[in-house]
C-alpha cells in the first residue's frame, strides 16, 4: 500500500517536471516580402504564445557608416531612419542625450521587462511552488514508509547539553528570520496570481506593502544569522573520512543502523554548507535589489565568466536588466534553499524523536546523543573528566 | 524556548531599526530620487 502512494508521488513529481512551462519557438519566417521587416506570420506566432526571434528587428538599427550626406534627406539622423531610431529606443541600443541627473534615466524603454514578468508568473511559479509542494508530499510519504526515527530503547531520562545559549540564539534568528522571509517572498511572487482572486485588490495591496517591508528589512536578520552561524559552527562542518562512512550507511535511516558522527553527521553538514551557499548568495542578489544602481551583480559576474569560460553573456546591463536578473536567481535560489529547509524542519520535528531537544532547550535525551553523535558524546565526556567546559 | 522568543524578538528589532539606520547613512528612497532642493522632508 505504501509502495502505492510512493509510486503515485513519484509519477505526479514527474507530471511537474516534464510539464512544458516555457514557450514552444516559432518556426523562421521568409521576411523578404516585407524587405526584412515584421510579417504576418510573426504577429500571429505571438498571439500564439510562441517565442519569437526579435534579432531581425532588435539588430537592425540603421548603419552610421552608411550615412548621406548632411544634405539628403536622412542626412541628420547619421545613417538611421526614424523607424532605426525607435527600434534602438526600444532594445535599449540608442545613446540618447538627457539633461536629467540620476540613475537609468537615459534608459527610456526597458524591452526585457515582458519576458522577465513572463518567466517570473510561468516557470517560476511552477516549477517552484510546484518543486516545494512536492517535496512536501514525498516527506508525508516517506513519514508513512518510513515513520519516526526513534531512540532506539527508549530515551535514558539523562540529559547533555547539545547546544549552548548562544548557538541556539544564532539558530533562530536565522530559522525565524528564513521563515519570515520565504512567505513574504512567496506572497510577493505568488500573490497576484493566487490570493488576488480569493482576498481581492485593496485586501492585498494592503498585504503586499506590509510584505514588502517586512522582506526588505527582516533580511539583514538573515544575513546576521548567517554570519553568526558559520562562524559557529563553519569548524565542526568540515568534511571528513568519517562523513563517507554515514553516507554509505544512509544516514542509519533505512537500515537502523547509527553510523559514527562527531558533533554534526554527514547529512547535518549538507544541510549547513547548502544554507551557507544558498544564503550568502540570496543575500548577494537581495543586496543587488535592495541597492541596484550601487551593487549591480550580474554585468561584472558574466564579464568575470566570460574571461573564463570564454563565454559571450552580455556585460552591458541596463539597472533594470540587473534586476530582472537578480530577482529571477534570486527567485530560483530562495526556491532551492526553502526546499532544503522543509527536510531540515521534517527530520528536526516529527522525522525523529528527541531531535527538537537539541534547538529546543539545548538539552538532549543522553541515549539520543549516543546513537546519533557517538563520537561528539565520548568528546565532550572526555572534555567533562578533564573538568572542561564542552 | 526563551532563547528561541529572543531570536525572534531580535529579528524584529533589527528589522524595525534597519530602515532608521540606513536612512542615517543616506540610503533612502528619498535620497536617491530627489535632490535637497525639492524635498520636504
Amino acid at each position: 500500500m505504501n509502495f502505492k502512494i510512493f509510486g503515485a508521488a513519484v509519477f505526479v513529481l514527474a507530471t511537474l517536471l516534464f510539464n512544458p512551462g516555457w514557450a514552444e519557438e516559432a518556426p523562421e519566417v521568409d521576411r523578404t516580402s516585407t524587405g526584412g521587416a515584421q510579417t504576418l506570420e510573426d504577429i500571429m506566432a505571438r498571439q500564439a504564445q510562441m517565442e519569437v526571434d526579435e534579432t531581425f528587428r532588435s539588430e537592425n538599427l540603421g548603419d552610421p557608416a552608411n550615412a548621406a550626406p548632411i544634405s539628403d534627406e536622412l542626412g541628420t539622423l547619421g545613417g538611421r531612419s526614424d523607424a532605426d531610431a525607435w527600434r534602438g529606443i526600444r532594445y535599449n541600443e540608442l545613446d540618447p542625450s538627457t539633461q536629467v541627473r540620476g540613475p537609468a534615466v537615459d534608459v527610456l524603454i526597458q524591452d526585457g521587462g515582458m519576458s522577465w514578468y513572463q518567466l517570473r508568473e510561468g516557470p517560476v511559479i511552477a516549477y517552484g511552488g510546484g518543486a516545494i509542494l512536492g517535496f512536501v508530499l514525498l516527506l508525508v510519504v516517506f513519514y508513512f514508509v518510513r515513520g519516526k526515527i526513534r531512540i532506539d530503547g527508549g530515551p535514558s531520562g539523562t540529559k547533555i547539553e547539545r547546544f549552548k545559549a548562544i548557538e541556539r540564539f544564532g539558530h533562530w534568528l536565522l530559522a525565524g528570520s528564513f521563515v519570515a522571509l520565504a512567505l513574504t517572498g512567496l506572497i510577493t511572487l505568488m500573490g497576484r496570481s493566487f490570493l488576488i482572486p480569493v482576498i481581492g485588490l485593496e485586501a492585498f495591496s494592503t498585504l503586499a506593502v506590509g510584505a514588502k517591508w517586512i522582506h526588505n528589512n527582516i533580511s539583514w536578520a538573515f544575513m546576521l544569522g548567517l554570519v553568526l552561524t558559520f562562524c559557529m559552527w563553519v569548524v565542526h562542518n568540515i568534511p571528513n573520512k568519517l562523513d563517507w562512512q554515514w553516507l554509505k550507511a544512509g544516514g542509519g535511516i533505512f537500515t537502523k543502523s547509527h553510523p559514527s558522527a562527531k558533533k554534526f553527521n554527514a547529512g547535518q553538514k549538507i544541510v549547513f554548507w547548502t544554507v551557507m551557499i544558498l544564503g550568502f548568495s540570496v543575500s548577494l542578489s537581495g543586496l543587488s535589489l535592495l541597492f541596484p544602481f550601487q551593487m549591480p551583480m550580474f554585468a561584472d559576474t558574466f564579464g568575470f565568466m566570460n574571461s573564463i569560460l570564454g563565454t559571450n553573456f552580455p556585460t552591458a546591463l541596463a539597472p533594470h536588466e540587473e534586476m530582472q536578473l537578480s530577482n529571477i536567481w534570486h527567485s530560483v535560489v530562495a526556491f532551492l534553499m526553502m526546499v532544503a529547509i522543509i527536510a531540515h524542519i521534517y527530520i528536526g520535528t516529527v522525522g525523529m524523536e528527541g531531535a527538537y531537544d537539541a534547538m529546543g532547550n539545548g538539552q538532549v535525551d543522553l541515549e539520543w546523543a549516543r546513537q546519533h553523535h557517538d563520537l561528539w558524546v565520548d568528546e565532550v565526556q572526555a572534555k567533562q573528566g578533564k573538568g572542561e567546559s564542552s | 524556548m526563551k532563547v528561541m522568543v529572543s531570536a525572534f524578538v531580535a529579528a524584529l528589532v533589527i528589522a524595525f531599526l534597519a530602515p532608521v539606520v540606513l536612512d542615517q547613512f543616506g540610503w533612502s528612497s528619498a535620497e536617491q530620487y530627489s535632490s535637497e532642493s525639492v524635498r520636504l522632508d
